[in-house]
This record gives C-alpha cells, sequence and structure tokens, in this order.
C-alpha cells in the first residue's frame, strides 16, 4: 500500500483543519484566514494530484484491482467494531482533483467578492468546512463515513446559504436547504440501516466483504423486500431519495434556487464542485446496487432525471433573476446527470458531473462579476449592454454558456450532454427520457441565449428606481447599467482558468478517444477516430448538434427582435401569457408544498399541543381533583382520629413537613401524610394481607 | 480496586456538602462556593471509581454488601456496572454544571444550594444501589428536594407545575413499589441481581404465578399486571406519552438550574430502571406487550417533536424534545426485549440498541443540560422574556453566544461529528434490524426536530436586529468557561464515542445474553 493510500485522510482533513483554526480566530484576522483557507485546499489539490496519478498506473488490472482502500474501527460495538475506512479508485480521484482544483479558484475568487463583508474571516470557516466535508464523501469507503460527510455537507450549505443572516430571506432559505434535503436524508439513513442490517458492514470495499461486493450483491439481489421489489433495488431507491435531496431532483428541487440567497461564491461552490454533485456522486458510488440498465432501479432514476432535465429547464426560460436561472439549469443539467447514470452508467454521469462542474462554476462566477459589476443588480432586465463594459467576463461568460448550450465540438458540455443523449438512445425500456433530454437540450440553448442577450447584448438599461436589490451586504444599491465596471483580477482570473477547462475537458470524453470512460472503468484508452462515424454516434452528435443550434438560434430571434427592457414585457409572455405565467410561478411548486406538507405539518403540531394540553391534562386534571378529595377526607380522618399518634411512627415524615409547612401553611404536609399512610398501608396489604 | 468505600462516600459526600450548606452557608456566595466545593471532592470520587474500572471485567465492581434488614431481605448493597458508572458520571457533571450555572439567589440561596446536593445524593443512591428497598429511598429521595426546588424558586405558575411533578411521580412510584412488593412476596428477595437471575431461569414468574393468589385475578395475569406497576413507575419519570404532561410545566416553571439538572440526569433514572430493573426482571412480559410498547414510544417521539412545534417558549420547545429524545432510548430498550431467533445479527443489533441507549441518555444529559443553560442566559438577559416571536437578529451583536448555541442545538439535532449522532445511529441501526416499520415511522422525528431547532435559529438569532435588544450582550468570560467544557465534550464524544462506549460496551453484551432466551 503506498503512502498516498495510507494518507488520503489528509486530503479532507487539510481544509477541515483550516476551519477548526478559522472558527477560532477572531474577526480581523483576515489575511491570515483566506491564506489558511486557500493553502489548505492548494495542499490538498497538490495530494489529489498525487492519488490521481496513483490511480493511473491501475490500468489493465481489472474493475476491482484498481480500488485500493485502507480500514480502520470507528468504536467498539459488541465483540466487532464499527468500521470507517477510505478508498482510492478512478472514481474518487477524478472527484478529487475536479472538487479540490474548482474549490481552490472559488476560494481564490471570494478573497476579492466578499473582500468588504464584516464577516469575511468565519466566511472561510464555512468554505473549508464545505470543500472537506465534500472531500469526506469522495474517499469515503463507508457508507456511514460518507453519511456523516453528507450531513456535514448540508450544515455547510446551511451556515452558508445563510451567510447574510439579518436578511430574513436567506435565514429562511438557509432552514429551507437544510429541511429539504433532510427529508431526503432520512431515506437515505434508512437506506444505509437497511444495508447494514442485511450485509452486516456498511465498508463498500474490504477484501470481498465489503456492502458493494459480490457476496453480499448477490445476497441482496436474492431477497425480496415487499411488494416483490428486490432488496437491493429498495435499498438503492432509498438511497436515491437521499441523492433527490441532495442533487435538488423533482419533487425536492425546492431547495436549492432558494439557495441563491447565499453569496455568488457559495452558489458557484453549491452548485459546481459541492453539494448538488454530492447526490450524483453517492449514486455513481453504490452504483453496483442499482443492477442491470433496465433494472427497477435505474428506470427510476432515469425517469426522475429525464422529468427534472426538462422541468427545471421550462423554468428557466421564464426567470429573471441571473443567479436563479443558473439554479434552474443546475437542476435540470443534474436531470441529465441521472438520465446518463441510469440509462448509460458511472462513466456516462460522471463525465457530466465533471465538464458541468467546471462550465457551471465559471458562469456562476462570472455572474458574481456581473453582479458586482453592477453594484448588486441581479435582475437581468436591468442589464445589458455589459460586453463593453466588462470584456473579460463577457467573453468567458460566452464559453460557459456555450458549453452549457451544447455548441458542438469544441466545448466539453457538448461532448457530455452527446454521452447523455447517446445512452438514451441506446436505452431498451423506453426513448421518451431521449426526447425528454433533447427537449430540454434545445431549452437549455434557448434561455442561455435569453440569458446572453439580456445581460451583454442591446442597450444598458438605465433604470433609477431599483427596489429589491438582493445583496444587501454590500451597501450601494443604485444602479446604473452604464456605470458597470470590470472586477478585479483576482475576479477574472479564476474565471480565465475556468473558461480553459470548460473547453479542454473535452478531450477525455470524446467518443473517438473516451479516455475518462476507460479510466473510471479500469482499462485503457484507445484511439479509434472511426467510432466518431459509427452510425449511432454520428446521428446523435448530428441532432443534438441541431437541438443547440436550433436553441440558440430561436433566442437570439425571439430576444434582439422584441427589445425586451425592464419595463415591457417578455416576448414569450406577450405569445404565451398563461403558460409564461405558469413557468414564472415555478408550476407553484412551492404553493402547493406550502398548502399541503407545511399545513399538515403546522396542524400536526398544533393537534399534538391540543391533545397534550385538553386530553391527556383533563385527564391528569380529573386525577388530581380526586387526589385532593382523597387528601381532605384522609386529613380530617387524621386530625380527628389518628390524633398523633401515627406521626410517631414515621418520625423522618414529620420533620420534613415541618420544614415544609414552614413556608407551605399545612399544604404539603397534608400530603405527605397521605403518601405515608398510603405507604404503609398499601405496603401492609402487599406483604401480609395478599400472601396465600 | 481500592479498599475504600468509594460509592458510599460517592454518596454521602453531597449529604454532608448540603449539610454543611445549612450550617455554615450564610453570606453571599458562601452556599454556592461550598456547593461546588461538594461537587468537586465529588466529581474526584467519581474519577477515582472511572479509573478504577474495569471495562473488561463482567462482575460489578466496588461491590459494597452489608446486612440491614435480614428479616425483610433488605441489604445495603451498592455496586457498578458500566451502565452505573455511565450515570454517576453524567450526575457528577451536570449538577455542578448546573449549581455554576444558578444565577444570584437572594430568596433562601443556602437551602437552594443544599436541596441541589441532595438531589445529586438521590441521583448517586439510586444509580449504584443494587437492593430495591434501599434504591427506592433514594429515588423518592431526590423526587422532595427537585419538588422544593421548583416550588420555591419557579416560575409565575409554579405550584401547580411542582405538584403535577409530584402527584404524578409518586403515582407512578406507588404502583412500582406495588409491585416489587409482590415480587417480593413470591420470591423473598430484593435484590436487583437475584430478581434478574431468577426471571433468567423462568423460576420467578413460575412462583409468582403460583404465590400470588389475588381474589378476582387469574394467576397467569399477575406478572403482566406487576410489570404494569413497573412500567407506570418509570414510564413517567421518562416520561413516555401519554404519562408526560408533568414534564413541560415542570420544566418550564423551574428555574434554569434545576431544568438543567431535571432533564440532564434526573429523566436518566427512569431510563436507567427500564435498564436495571424492567429489561431483566420482566423480558417476557415486555415481549408480550411489544407492538403496544414499541408504539407508545413511536408515538412519544413523534408527538412530542410535533409538540414541540407548536409551541413558543423556548423552554418548552427544550422540554419537548427532551420528551423526543429519550423517547429514542424507550425505541431502543423496547426492541432489545423482542424475542428474537438466536443469533449472530440479532445479538449485534440488541447490543447496538442498548449501546446507543446508554450512549445517548450520556449525550442527551450534557446536551439538554447545555441548552436550558443557553435558555437560562437568554432569560437572564431579556428580563424573563423567551418566547420565539420577542427576539430577532440577536446573532449580530452576540456573535459567540449564538455559535456556542448553534452547535449545541445541531447536536441535539443529532449532527454528525457531534455527540447526538452515534447513540441515535446505533439506537436505529439496532431497533430497525429488530422491529422495522416502528423505528422507520421513528425517523420523522430526526426530521421534526431539526424542523423546531432550526426554528430557533431563524426566529431568535437570525433576520434583522430588533432595535429592544441592541444592548444585548454577548456570553461573558465566566459564562464561556461555563459552556465550554459542555460544547468541548460535544465534539469529543461526536468522534471519538468509543470513550464512553469502551465503559459499558461489556455491560450491554452481558445483558444482551440475559436477553437471549
Amino acid at each position: 500500500m503506498t503512502w498516498i493510500v495510507q494518507n488520503l485522510w489528509l486530503i479532507p482533513a487539510l481544509p477541515l483543519l483550516a476551519a477548526g483554526v478559522t472558527a477560532l480566530l477572531e474577526q480581523r484576522h483576515r489575511t491570515l484566514a483566506a491564506s489558511l483557507a486557500i493553502g489548505s485546499m492548494v495542499l490538498a489539490f497538490f495530494l489529489a494530484c498525487g492519488a490521481f496519478v496513483q490511480t493511473l498506473g491501475g490500468h489493465g488490472e481489472g474493475h476491482e484491482a484498481a480500488k485500493q482502500v485502507f480500514n480502520i474501527p470507528w468504536f467498539q460495538l459488541g465483540s466487532s467494531s464499527v468500521m470507517i475506512g477510505w478508498v482510492l479508485d478512478p472514481l474518487t480521484a477524478s472527484m478529487l482533483v475536479m472538487v479540490t482544483f474548482v474549490s481552490t479558484l472559488i476560494f481564490i475568487y471570494s478573497v476579492g467578492y466578499m473582500a468588504h463583508d464584516e464577516n469575511f474571516t468565519r466566511f472561510f470557516t464555512f468554505l473549508s468546512l464545505f470543500a472537506a466535508a465534500m472531500l469526506g464523501i469522495v474517499i469515503a469507503n463507508s457508507l456511514l463515513m460518507l453519511f456523516v460527510c453528507w450531513e456535514l455537507v448540508g450544515l455547510a450549505s446551511y451556515l452558508l446559504i445563510g451567510f447574510w443572516y439579518h436578511k430574513p430571506s436567506a435565514a429562511a432559505a438557509a432552514k429551507k436547504a437544510f429541511i429539504t434535503t433532510r427529508v431526503g436524508d432520512v431515506f437515505f439513513f434508512l437506506g444505509l440501516l437497511w444495508l447494514y442490517a442485511e450485509t452486516g458492514t456498511l465498508l463498500f470495499y474490504d477484501n470481498g466483504n465489503g456492502c458493494l461486493e459480490q457476496s453480499a450483491l448477490t445476497k441482496l439481489v436474492g431477497q425480496t423486500a415487499f411488494a416483490g421489489m428486490g432488496l437491493s433495488t429498495a435499498i438503492a431507491l432509498l438511497l436515491f431519495c437521499g441523492a433527490i435531496g441532495k442533487s435538488g431532483q423533482v419533487p425536492l428541487h425546492v431547495w436549492l434556487p432558494d439557495a441563491m440567497e447565499g453569496p455568488t461564491p457559495v452558489s458557484a461552490l453549491i452548485h459546481a464542485a459541492t453539494m448538488v454533485a454530492a447526490g450524483v456522486f453517492l449514486m455513481a458510488r453504490v452504483f453496483p446496487l442499482l443492477g442491470e440498465p433496465s433494472s427497477v432501479a435505474r428506470e427510476v432514476v432515469t425517469w426522475v432525471g429525464a422529468i427534472t432535465a426538462i422541468f427545471a429547464a421550462l423554468v428557466a426560460v421564464a426567470q429573471t433573476d441571473i443567479k436563479r436561472i443558473l439554479a434552474y439549469s443546475t437542476v435540470s443539467q443534474l436531470g441529465f446527470m441521472f438520465i446518463g447514470l441510469g440509462a448509460g452508467g458511472v462513466a456516462v454521469g460522471m463525465f457530466h458531473l465533471l465538464t458541468h462542474a467546471f462550465f457551471k462554476a465559471l458562469l456562476f462566477l462570472g455572474a458574481g462579476s456581473v453582479i458586482h459589476g453592477c453594484h448588486d443588480e441581479q435582475d437581468i432586465r436591468r442589464m445589458g449592454g455589459l460586453r463593453k463594459f466588462m470584456p473579460v467576463t463577457f467573453a468567458t461568460y460566452a464559453i460557459g454558456m456555450m458549453a452549457l448550450s451544447g455548441v458542438p465540438l469544441l466545448f466539453s458540455g457538448f461532448w457530455s450532454k452527446d454521452e447523455i443523449l447517446h445512452s438514451a438512445l441506446a436505452w431498451s425500456p423506453s426513448k421518451i427520457p431521449f426526447v425528454l433530454g433533447l427537449a430540454g437540450a434545445f431549452l437549455t440553448a434557448f434561455y442561455m441565449t435569453r440569458q446572453m442577450w439580456f445581460v451583454f447584448f442591446g442597450e444598458p438599461a438605465t433604470t433609477h428606481a431599483v427596489s429589491n436589490s438582493k445583496e444587501a451586504g454590500h451597501g450601494s444599491t443604485q444602479l446604473h447599467g452604464a456605470e458597470a465596471h470590470e472586477s478585479p483580477r483576482l475576479m477574472t482570473v479564476p474565471l480565465t482558468i475556468l473558461a480553459a477547462c470548460a473547453v479542454l475537458l473535452s478531450v477525455v470524453g470524446t467518443p473517438a478517444w473516451p479516455w475518462l470512460e476507460s479510466y473510471l472503468n479500469g482499462h485503457a484508452a484507445i484511439w479509434n477516430l472511426a467510432r466518431l462515424f459509427e452510425s449511432g454516434t454520428l446521428v446523435t452528435m448530428i441532432v443534438s448538434a441541431i437541438v443547440a443550434g436550433a436553441g440558440i438560434a430561436t433566442g437570439w430571434i425571439v430576444y434582439s427582435r422584441s427589445g425586451a427592457t425592464v419595463t415591457g414585457l417578455d416576448p414569450l409572455a406577450q405569445t404565451f401569457p398563461k403558460l409564461f405565467r405558469i413557468l414564472e410561478n415555478r408550476f407553484f411548486f412551492d404553493e402547493l408544498y406550502q398548502a399541503t406538507v407545511i399545513r399538515l405539518t403546522a396542524l400536526l403540531g398544533l393537534a399534538s399541543h391540543w391533545m397534550d394540553r385538553l386530553v391527556w391534562g383533563g385527564v391528569v386534571e380529573a386525577v388530581s381533583w380526586i387526589m385532593l378529595g382523597v387528601a381532605w377526607v384522609n386529613r380530617f380522618l387524621d386530625e380527628n382520629v389518628v390524633n398523633g399518634g401515627f406521626d410517631g411512627a414515621c418520625d423522618s415524615v414529620r420533620v420534613s413537613s415541618r420544614v415544609a409547612s414552614r413556608f407551605q401553611g399545612g399544604q404539603v404536609q397534608a400530603y405527605m401524610k397521605v403518601i405515608a399512610i398510603g405507604l404503609v398501608v398499601l405496603t401492609i396489604l402487599a406483604l401480609w394481607g395478599w400472601r396465600s | 480496586m481500592s479498599s475504600l468505600p468509594l460509592i458510599s462516600i460517592l454518596t454521602l459526600v453531597p449529604i454532608l456538602g448540603g449539610i454543611a450548606i445549612l450550617l455554615f452557608g450564610a453570606g453571599r456566595n458562601i452556599a454556592k462556593l461550598i456547593a461546588l466545593t461538594s461537587c468537586a471532592f465529588a466529581a474526584l470520587v467519581a474519577i477515582a471509581l472511572w479509573t478504577g474500572f474495569d471495562p473488561a471485567s463482567k462482575q460489578l465492581q466496588f461491590v459494597e454488601r452489608h446486612l440491614w434488614l435480614p428479616s425483610m431481605g433488605i441489604e445495603y448493597f451498592v455496586g457498578i456496572d458500566g451502565l452505573g458508572l455511565v450515570m454517576v458520571l453524567l450526575a457528577a457533571i451536570v449538577v455542578p454544571f448546573a449549581i455554576a450555572a444558578t444565577g444570584e439567589i437572594t430568596d433562601r440561596p443556602q437551602l437552594h444550594f443544599a436541596l441541589q446536593l441532595f438531589l445529586q445524593a438521590g441521583l448517586f443512591g439510586s444509580f449504584t444501589a443494587l437492593n430495591f428497598f434501599h434504591w427506592f429511598i433514594f429515588w423518592e429521595l431526590s423526587l422532595i428536594p427537585a419538588f422544593f426546588l421548583v416550588k420555591l424558586w419557579g416560575g409565575p405558575n409554579r405550584t401547580s407545575a411542582a405538584y403535577q411533578f409530584f402527584v404524578y411521580t409518586l403515582v407512578g412510584s406507588i404502583a412500582m413499589l406495588l409491585a416489587f412488593l409482590a415480587l417480593y412476596a413470591a420470591s423473598g428477595t430484593f435484590d436487583f441481581i437475584k430478581l434478574a437471575e431468577l426471571s433468567r431461569n423462568g423460576t420467578l414468574m413460575t412462583s409468582v404465578t403460583s404465590k400470588l393468589r389475588w381474589p378476582g385475578v387469574m394467576p397467569e395475569h399477575v406478572p403482566m399486571i406487576l410489570f404494569a406497576g413497573a412500567f407506570l413507575g418509570f414510564a413517567v419519570k421518562v416520561p413516555v406519552v401519554p404519562f408526560h404532561t408533568w414534564l413541560p410545566a415542570t420544566y418550564a416553571e423551574a428555574p434554569t438550574s434545576v431544568s438543567m439538572v431535571l432533564t440532564g440526569a434526573m429523566s436518566k433514572m427512569g431510563v436507567y430502571g427500564f435498564l436495571r430493573l424492567v429489561l431483566p426482571i420482566f423480558p417476557h412480559e415486555m415481549n408480550a406487550a411489544l407492538p403496544v410498547l414499541m408504539w407508545l414510544a413511536v408515538a412519544t417521539i413523534v408527538a412530542s417533536a410535533f409538540a414541540a412545534l407548536a409551541q413558543q417558549d423556548l423552554k418548552r420547545i427544550v422540554a419537548y424534545s427532551s420528551i423526543n429524545h429519550l423517547g429514542y432510548c424507550l425505541l431502543g430498550i423496547f426492541a432489545a426485549a423482542k424475542l428474537t431467533a438466536t443469533g449472530v445479527a440479532s445479538e449485534f443489533d440488541k447490543t447496538a440498541v442498548l449501546n446507543g441507549v446508554v450512549l445517548q441518555m450520556f449525550n442527551h444529559g450534557i446536551t439538554a443540560a447545555a441548552l436550558f443553560c443557553f435558555v437560562g442566559l437568554i432569560e437572564s438577559r431579556s428580563g424573563g422574556v423567551r418566547s420565539l416571536s420577542n427576539f430577532g437578529g440577536l446573532r449580530k451583536v452576540a456573535p459567540v453566544f449564538c455559535g456556542l448555541m448553534g452547535i449545541t442545538l445541531f447536536s441535539s439535532i443529532g449532527l454528525p461529528g457531534l455527540n447526538g449522532f452515534v447513540g441515535e445511529f446505533l439506537i436505529f441501526k439496532g431497533a430497525f434490524g429488530i422491529e422495522k416499520i416502528p423505528t422507520a415511522v421513528s425517523a420523522l422525528g430526526l426530521l421534526i426536530t431539526a424542523v423546531f431547532f432550526l426554528g430557533i435559529v431563524q426566529r431568535v438569532w437570525s433576520g434583522p436586529l430588533a432595535s429592544r435588544w441592541t444592548t444585548f450582550p454577548d456570553l461573558t468570560g465566566r459564562e464561556k468557561l461555563l459552556v465550554a467544557p459542555a460544547v468541548a465534550m460535544m465534539f469529543v464524544l461526536g468522534i471519538y464515542p468509543q470513550l464512553l462506549i469502551g465503559l459499558f460496551n461489556g455491560t450491554m453484551m452481558q445483558l444482551t445474553q440475559h436477553l437471549t432466551f
């Protein structure tokens, strides 16, 4: 076992340590806090690269041999122990490199973005915790450890979404994110318990004894959970509920757009490197539980992904907040990843996860730069013409936009989305996910063009009354589009690097040289240009290229002609007013939940409360009145009949009674006597009276 | 093993301390000083027990045994195993924590602190006694100081709360007393260990059914009636829904320091009783009543969580959450009583569940006491105001306060990495293996807990700062020192639970053996 495998824990431990140290720092040590956070991430990145290199050698040795594990006991339980551990395999290594790299850039960018925030130091504490928890998920070789880090990711996102806690909307969004994801987590937890109960271990890989290894899988597949459903399917679906929550899939997606209340670097982190990626990664990790491509579990995953992909793309079309559009696009793209996982497999889903991480981080940081440049304006209708004032932001944002829209050949998003569509087309149970995916791809190109047009093209909007500036933590809220300025280099350099990655990452996943797929599956990649021209591949490529082109063209035509501004209606709203209203209101999901789940919860709360006060409380009240009645009768008897003789018999009671009577006026005394008499009578009865 | 009678010394220290306060405690702060000194001595004795304890041995340790009333089978019989030790440690931690958290007492301070120490003596005594008679004295003894502490120093509705608390607990105690007297009548012993032994080899209930002849009762029903009596005693103390209505009232009216002891240590007496008496003596009866018991536990978990959601008063929220958290202990204990096929898997589940219960008891003791402490600090700053709707944005002026209370809230939510998680995980792990559906329904409690605790963060700490609180002070240095040990323990036990589990794992394995029919 090599050094890097044994010490893989250092990768999450470094940022965790940074989080711990900066948590204890006073607010004024800003530079130190940022340096610690960034320094630990850079170190973690180098270690991740080392781990990555280590896995490169594993090729050709077959699937299992590529996994190196290190397990240790956490605590003793009965005659055995509860184990945790970490695993180094291509899946872990590729995620490690991506997470550490993207996080490092976001951290650096944050130094510029958060420069004027009074809680700057605390911000880096939470960022480090976030990254550490995510890295913990990535290296975990135990579902328990994964769950622990999973919850910590939830905590960190809670703290960061609610970072501007003085805003009620941010505080509400943070709570909403935590609770909504926890709904999924409860099912995840049950899945974990079930897996533990059936296999007796939560280690993924443990020399043949792990819960994802053959013997355990055979056992799980062979059993029935209920209604004919296989046990492995039931467990996989419970775990998938956790992924639905974390990765913002329908119907638990509602928290993700609200999470935009956090500072923009947080949004970038949540949407690219950490948090939402965790759900997809979880499913990739427990992929052996899902079974064959046409199994129930994989059907559910694919369908949930497909519905989410189209749903969120539709909603994104009608949003006006630059970050909310991106948020819904993330939801939609995560749907694509799940289509990829369900229909195609780990490599397909993971490829899109990795490419998406780069260009979505780029888009969010670009949006942050725009917001920063426009003095905290987030409404795209109040922007316009920014390409002249923010050239670097414009150029990099355009690359991100094209990658997301799937512009052919040059951009990574094209290749990874193409892989997904290709596998959806080949998926035997149904072709509808493929159609939904295509429609989603079209809409993606459309709404991104719409956004580009509003923000960077057209004429600068000159609005005077800017009412609801979202990021109030930044002081000035007045905006004149014409006064926009380019962001500092601290922010534009990370943008440039991410833009380069958004292009370059294409290389690793083209059908001609599917390096990533081979790497994840543990064998060497073979260069074969001919594969590009295989009929299925070529057709999907052409279709997806046409769809992307059509989306961009439609968007351009619709918006460049209309000259839509903040005062005018969106052209779509003019043509389809009812539909647009539904989309604008996000299919009324929040309203639906407000009227059902949330109201029901509140009602159950009130019901329990009144149950306590009226029903149980009433019974107690009645009993206590009876007791008091008995007490008075006893007192009467005591004073007139027993008359002191008894008191001598139980001296101790009398002493405490006397103490009590000093401040009681006899009430407790009466009680004590009743108790004493009762005890003695009952004792006598029990010992002698009822003895046969 | 030490030759000193450490356990007797442990129980005697707070009694002597209390007497010392009553005799010499006049004058400002002297009473509190003596009380803390006494606690320090008790803690030293507890540490001596801890270091002298051999977790590998399955024997009872530090046993002291003297004849008391031999004609009635009453002995002075004390000793500890892993369970007893952990409970003693908890009482040795929570009581000084509460005393240190006590604010200025102007009304009869001597009596106040003396009663606190008597309460500690009652706790130590009942966690170490192994003979029913002797144990029952301490069980009742702890009730009396608690009653007066609520009655004399509580909030506006203290009188009704104190009586409710007293009467409720007393009814339970009498039922339990009768049950054990009947057991004595049948078996001739009050000795817990002997009773458990008799129960295990089946002779206990045979003699109960043959010896106890009650008019109008079928002999085969007698064991179940005795179980019901014992159950009621502990069910009130824990409490189990629907015997819980005394608790929110009492916790809300009691002064902060008393709430801390009530929830931190006294509520554990009920769970302890289930583990020490009910489970070993009545396993068959529990198994027969299992569906009822499991769903009572589920009702306790879920109903209390929902009720907490409807509360406005911070103290009541924490009080209901306390019921909820001990509900998990009940779930675990009841699941452990299920008659399962012998096998490695089911034994492992039972060991897990029992370890989880003890861990949860300790962790809840620390966390809930800390939570009450924080609520008390809020209350003392706000002049008695403690309704959710009265606050807002306090994090701005009191960031450290918010941070430390936040950690405590997340510990209570059961966030991994903090102490609450491991116990709940083990309980759910074991209980799910034994009884799937009730356990799955109980998981709803985990969700609702997060809702109401995050509601506190949202309504008290976040949002715009209300103008009336602009001078709300952050934690002072003294207050930081007060809560720091508790917060540190949340981290230590969350990351390294072995520290505690190592102490009682052996005891719980033995109890599992006992429950393997």
